[in-house]
């Protein structure tokens, strides 16, 4: 079984490995890379604790391989805060105690942000639909409704 | 959840892809969007010890209708067929069948060609190409082929495309005036399986009656099926109350489906029945304009 | 109620910010599968397929073929160490490794160590075992019947599958009561077995250190100080000590009570680190953490209620068998094999009462108390007020008037239950009118009406619950023996700032922010400068962990009073200061003043580096303090839900269209975080009620044990709760708070299913089990002839 060398880029930074065939992304990303914001939660693709950015979309990485990763681009929780400042979506959750454990935060998040990219001003149903893919156990969801509305509303202005 | 080892390629051209099905026939599997295939192999059921990732191969998704066809490409991500301005005014069937396939974020990758491909009666768009009277086209190492619908699913996950064979396009008939969709699926949560879920696309004449219709059972016995008897019935016919709720309830009676988890055999049939008469209810309101979306 | 501190201080009553969520938004929190250490190895488990079987032979060999294999570990290595078997929590004894038979499906059996995840995974694929099957047993009823298949072949003399029997409260009294009675019900009740399925599952990383002879184990745990115990007894012949044994419990996520057993994982991973001088990891799939884990609930229930006429309740009684699977290894108290299980006449005067149980093995993973059940509280509270609703229907007397006529009364506390529990404070009244104003009750029963002369099914249903946490008073509590107090330790530094660390464990509940409130509403330091550490045996005081809802009963309390302390001498620096003499000293938030000339003051930050620099010729130097916090009594939270149901007559899905939740858990330390433990245990009440549970069929095989089949809501079948709030302070915590974070899951899956039977209450339904799929509603309907 041969390995492949892949190069993907991380956070805008290229990161080049060489990875058997069927090292799952999340793997890839959690052990390889040594980012440990993406967690695994399950094994029927069904938690989305996993979920990062592939090409801008939110995909679960324990159901993508990292050779599929291979020229693309992927965006993990660690890439939310850029030079220091916090993104919106985390301000968000904290403000708004969007996260008790933790542990499904950094899938939500990135959903959540996606999601804003392609309709800035969502309802709480269109919310409930957008992470009906990424389980909680601790929030019951309310706050994390309210965490993306925040988040919303804080980017609006800059949208203008 | 570790797949068992496997080579994997990532042919550039169909016809690379093509070659490696044949070279590696019998232990060879397409991965396409991957979110039927994956959870497989992380479950080390349905081994394969070749891999051929089509995701670099260009030309395989667009959705466009041209001289009265519509066709999807066999890569297509569920969630481009959900987002469509086309798909949701002019196929609202697909629309609906798409949004409520598995996942919002499973949808990003998963693909039409997969979900059909799979052959699995679980699946939630095989019901929507039988009611839409859908072909599906192979492409082989001889070229392409045609395959109608109702000719595509042979049997418990397994379909008419040869082993050497991908899935490249699907071609739905542009519906004419006067007609409608609609997918009503029953499922325990979001991103499960259908409980039952019944397919609807229907036509109307020019008097209200029912010109030509089909009708799509998903998870309802051992392959997708064409609820034909009810289709047959409400042909012709206005569709008044009555009209619906018998055809509905021959849909229930075609049902085949297993026991499991999700209901008993009894359940599951009243469930096609109630479903049918549903989506029945919801594309001849579309079709006639009477539509309110929710 | 106004906090009394400003909110640069930020105590009591502040919703302020969680200071533990900086790394957590940023993707920087530390669970165990983030743990990496020089020179680790992966270990992963080889599980029965069958639930009841003799080995006849392990063979290995394929397995040591694979490169990077390391080792195969099966239950005759442990036996060399005597480490195949161990105690569980509940004085019984449970597999590590088997060494003859398995006793349920997914059961350990053995284990491959290997240098990475992967490579491990193919070594436990190619691990062959031979077994024999034996007969399964999986129905707790016929598990104690004559002539059952003995199960525990190990117990020398075990002649039967009963585990004990428990009683409690007045047998002949009862039995008078109900003999003479106006009026009866009886309900058999089936609450199934369900799992936490909290998003992180279990693991850890054992790390022994042959030079040193020191283990450190990176662990799931929500107790890591009995763990430390119990490895130390468990394992103290084979060289571990429990000076040298460090648990670290890092960033959790989610723990609901799973996290509180030995899993065997952790014991091989420790034995295999140990005999191989090097990291072992172990961190199970989902699969295997469904499957093997401790598991909930699971009693049978018959119920019975007696009243007069008028329906004021007379007595209680409730016989109970409890499928405990093929061990005992419920996280009980000692003395309270049946939890806390006897809180069952609830929110309700009821004078006389009685309850008896009988606890079965069976060919099923072990455990019973998890999934925030606060020790069988959940159990309880759902027997109780199912049968109050019955009542009230055979009764034909509204379900809210028939609650208001039995609630025990605001001016009876404490009040001295039937079966033995003095309730510290409530008001019952207050938080079911409150419910029942803000969901606007008497209109929807108007809606009700209109809506079923239409043949629409709507339904109302009422909660009424009285929670029972903190444990507990050392005088009853005691797991394996340890009492169960709890513990703070505090210590103020020369500028100013503290740190504080704790006996508990958070797993998400918020305790480095609601500590450090404590703490800064006792000294007025602001609670930003306060450092809350918890997790790390190393250092942290003594204590028995978070579930239960035990943290702010307990150590909650050990924090005001080590604060407390810590402002005693405090004063005696700050009458050194002043030249003043103590009396003549009064505390404001943060600083004491001489009476009468408050300009002569001295903040604690002042008085905090003079404990450094200038204290008192004779005193200790230091600001510091530890408190041991044995608790008198539990304290007895309480709430009312209400919760409206439609369904659907095709389908017979359940739709809740709105729940009320109104909760009293005594001062309250953040509004918000409370708030966010009420929301979490309202899904984690909703989920059992409609959606899950886990079954076996006749030869023990598990049906629910993955996440396709056990359906954890998501954010599309969740509705929006509603909360709100009663404050009735307990009167003898220190800080008048109780502990809210299982109310809500005790308290949700009653108001669902008595809202479900409302709505078909009129057809003549009386009881669905939980849960109430559509399928089980769908077949009600079919029955009562209103199906579509």
């Amino acid at each position: 079984m041969a390995n492949h060398k892949i190069k993907v880029k991380v956070q805008g930074a290229e990161r080049e490995a060489e990875v058997e065939s069927r090292l799952l992304l999340v793997h890839f990303l959690r052990e390889t890379l040594g980012l440990t914001g993406t967690h695994i939660g399950c094994d029927t693709t069904h938690c989305g604790a996993c979920t990062v950015l592939l090409d801008g979309q939110p995909v679960k990485s324990c159901t993508v391989l990292a050779v599929q990763a291979d020229g693309r681009e992927v965006m993990t929780v660690e890439g939310l805060e850029q030079d220091g400042k916090l993104h919106p979506i985390q301000e968000g959750f904290w403000q708004e105690h969007g996260l008790q454990c933790g542990f499904c935060t950094p899938g939500m998040m990135l959903t959540g942000y996606e999601l804003l990219q392609r309709n800035p001003d969502p309802g709480e149903m269109e919310i409930r639909e957008a992470i009906s893919g990424n389980l909680c156990r601790c929030t019951g969801y309310v706050n994390i409704i309210k965490s993306v509305q925040y988040a919303a509303a804080k980017l609006r202005p800059a949208a203008e | 959840m570790i797949p068992a080892p496997f080579d994997y390629h990532a042919p550039q051209t169909l016809e690379e892809a093509l070659a490696l099905l044949q070279n590696h026939r019998d232990d060879v599997k397409v991965l396409s969007g991957g979110q039927s295939l994956l959870p497989l192999l992380k479950l080390r059921l349905g081994a394969a010890g070749h891999l051929v990732d089509i995701g670099r191969i260009p030309g395989l998704e667009y959705i466009e209708q041209e001289n009265g066809v519509l066709r999807i490409g066999g890569r297509t991500r569920e969630s481009a067929l959900e987002r469509s301005d086309l798909i949701q005014s002019r196929y609202p069937l697909l629309a609906e069948t798409a949004a409520v396939i598995a996942d919002p974020i499973v949808r990003n990758l998963a693909t039409v060609g997969g979900n059909l491909a799979h052959g699995d009666p679980a699946n939630d768009h095989p019901a929507t190409m039988l009611a839409l009277r859908a072909q599906v086209v192979a492409t082989g190492p001889g070229g392409t082929r045609t395959i109608p619908i109702d000719d595509f699913f042979t049997g418990l996950f397994s379909t008419a495309l040869e082993p050497d064979e991908i899935l490249t396009e699907i071609r739905v008939p542009a519906p004419p005036e006067r007609s409608g969709g609609a997918y009503v699926k029953l499922e325990r949560k979001v991103g499960d399986f259908a409980t039952a879920a019944t397919a609807v696309q229907v036509t109307l004449g020019a008097g209200g009656e029912v010109e030509r219709v089909g009708i799509g059972l998903t998870n309802a016995g051992p392959v997708p099926l064409r609820a034909v008897e009810a289709e047959r019935y409400l042909t012709g016919k206005q569709p008044t109350g009555d009209v619906i709720a018998e055809a509905a309830r021959l849909a229930g009676e075609a049902a085949m489906p297993n026991a499991d988890r999700r209901g008993a055999v009894e359940y599951k049939r009243n469930m096609s029945r109630v479903l049918t008469a549903r989506a029945l209810k919801r594309a001849i309101d579309r079709a006639s304009g009477r539509a309110q979306e929710q | 109620m106004e906090p009394k501190t400003s909110s640069k201080v930020c105590g009591m009553g502040h919703s302020m910010k969680r200071k533990e969520d900086p790394r957590f938004i940023r993707g920087q929190g530390r669970y165990v599968d983030d743990v990496k250490l020089p020179g680790m190895v992966h270990l992963d488990i080889v599980r029965s397929p069958f639930a009841h079987a003799r080995i006849t032979a392990i063979h290995t060999e394929k397995a040591m073929a694979i490169p990077g294999v390391m080792a195969v570990i099966t239950g005759e290595t442990l036996k060399g160490f005597n480490l195949h078997w161990m105690p569980t929590l509940m004085s019984d004894t449970q597999m590590v490794l088997p060494t003859e038979k398995v006793m349920y499906q997914a059961q350990e059996v053995a284990a491959v160590v290997a240098t990475d995840r992967y490579t491990a995974a193919d070594g436990v694929d190619a691990v062959e075992v031979d077994y024999d099957p034996l007969p399964v047993v999986v129905d707790p009823f016929k598990a104690l019947e004559p002539g059952a298949p003995v199960l525990r072949t190990d117990k020398e003399g075990k002649t039967d599958n009963l585990i004990w029997h428990w009683e409690v409260g007045d047998r002949a009294a009862t039995e008078k009561a109900f003999a003479e009675a106006d009026v009866t019900v009886k309900q058999d009740i089936y609450i199934p077995r369900i799992h936490v399925a909290s998003i992180e599952t279990c693991g850890c990383v054992a790390d022994f250190n042959k030079a040193t002879g020191h283990l450190t184990v990176y662990m799931t745990t929500q107790a890591p100080h009995a763990i430390r115990t119990v490895f130390a007894l468990v394992a103290g012949h084979v060289g571990l000590s429990e000076e040298k044994i460090r648990i670290i419990s890092p960033d959790i996520g989610g723990g609901f009570g799973g996290k509180v057993p030995v899993y065997p994982g952790y014991v091989i991973a420790v034995a295999a680190s140990v005999v191989l001088g090097r990291p072992v990891k172990w961190v199970e799939d989902r699969m295997e953490n469904l499957q093997a884990d401790s598991f909930a609930r699971d009693y049978h229930m018959t119920a019975e209620l007696a009243a007069t006429k008028e329906g004021k309740m007379t007595a209680l009684r409730i016989k109970t068998l409890a499928d405990h699977g093929y061990t005992d290894a419920a996280a009980n108290p000692s003395k309270y094999p049946a939890g806390l299980f006897s809180i069952c006449t609830g929110s309700y005067d009821i004078p006389t009462a009685f309850t008896e149980m009988d606890a079965a093995y069976t060919n099923k993973p072990p455990g019973g108390v998890a999934y925030r059940c606060s020790f069988r509280v959940t159990e309880a509270a759902h027997a109780i007020e199912r049968v109050t609703d019955l009542l009230a229907q055979e009764l034909k007397m509204d379900a809210a008037e028939l609650r208001f006529k039995n609630f025990i009364q605001p001016e009876q506390f404490p009040y001295k239950s039937a079966l033995g529990w003095e309730y510290d404070s409530g008001n019952y009244p207050a938080a079911l009118r409150m419910a029942m104003e803000r969901i606007g009750y008497d209109e929807l029963r108007r809606e009700q009406a209109e809506k079923r002369e239409r043949g629409e099914l709507m339904g109302i249903g009422i909660c009424s619950f009285t929670e029972i946490v903190g444990a507990g008073p050392s005088k009853d509590f005691d797991i394996l023996g340890i009492k169960m107090f709890d513990s703070a330790e505090i210590r103020v530094h020369p500028t100013g700032k503290a740190i504080a660390r704790f006996g508990t464990k958070s797993q998400g509940q918020g305790h480095e922010t609601t500590y450090a409130q404590i703490i800064a509403e006792e000294l007025g330091i602001p609670a930003e400068h306060i450092q809350v550490e918890e997790g790390d045996t190393d250092t942290a005081p003594y204590g028995l962990g978070t579930y239960a809802s035990r943290s702010t009963p307990t150590a909650g309390a050990a924090a005001a009073i080590a604060a407390r302390k810590i402002r005693a001498k405090a004063k005696k620096i700050a009458a050194h200061l002043l030249e003043a003499s103590e009396e003549d000293l009064e505390w404001e938030v943060g600083k004491f003043f001489v009476k009468g000339a408050p300009q002569k003051s001295k903040t604690i930050q002042e008085i905090a580096l003079a404990a450094y620099t200038n204290h008192p010729q004779g005193m200790e130097a230091g600001l510091e303090a530890v408190n041991y916090y044995d608790p008198p009594n539990l304290t007895f939270p309480f709430g009312s839900y209400i919760c409206v149901v439609d369904i659907d007559r095709g389908t017979g899905e359940v739709k809740v269209r709105r729940f009320m939740a109104i909760d009293d858990c005594g001062n309250i330390i953040n509004p918000m975080i409370v708030e966010g433990q009420i929301h979490g245990g309202l899904s984690m009440g909703l989920a059992p009620a409609l959606y899950e549970e886990i079954t076996y069929d006749e030869s023990g095989n598990i049906s629910g044990g993955s996440f396709m089949d056990y359906l954890v809501p998501t954010a599309m079948e969740t509705p929006n709760w509603e909360t709100g709030k009663t404050i009735t302070p307990s009167p003898h915590h220190p800080l008048g708070a109780k502990g809210v974070g299982e109310s809500a899951t005790v308290g949700a899956p009653p108001a669902i299913a008595n809202a479900v039977v409302d709505a078909l209450a009129h057809l003549g339904v009386r009881h669905i089990d939980i849960p109430m799929t559509p399928e089980k509603v769908w077949n009600i309907l079919r029955e009562k002839g209103v199906a579509e």
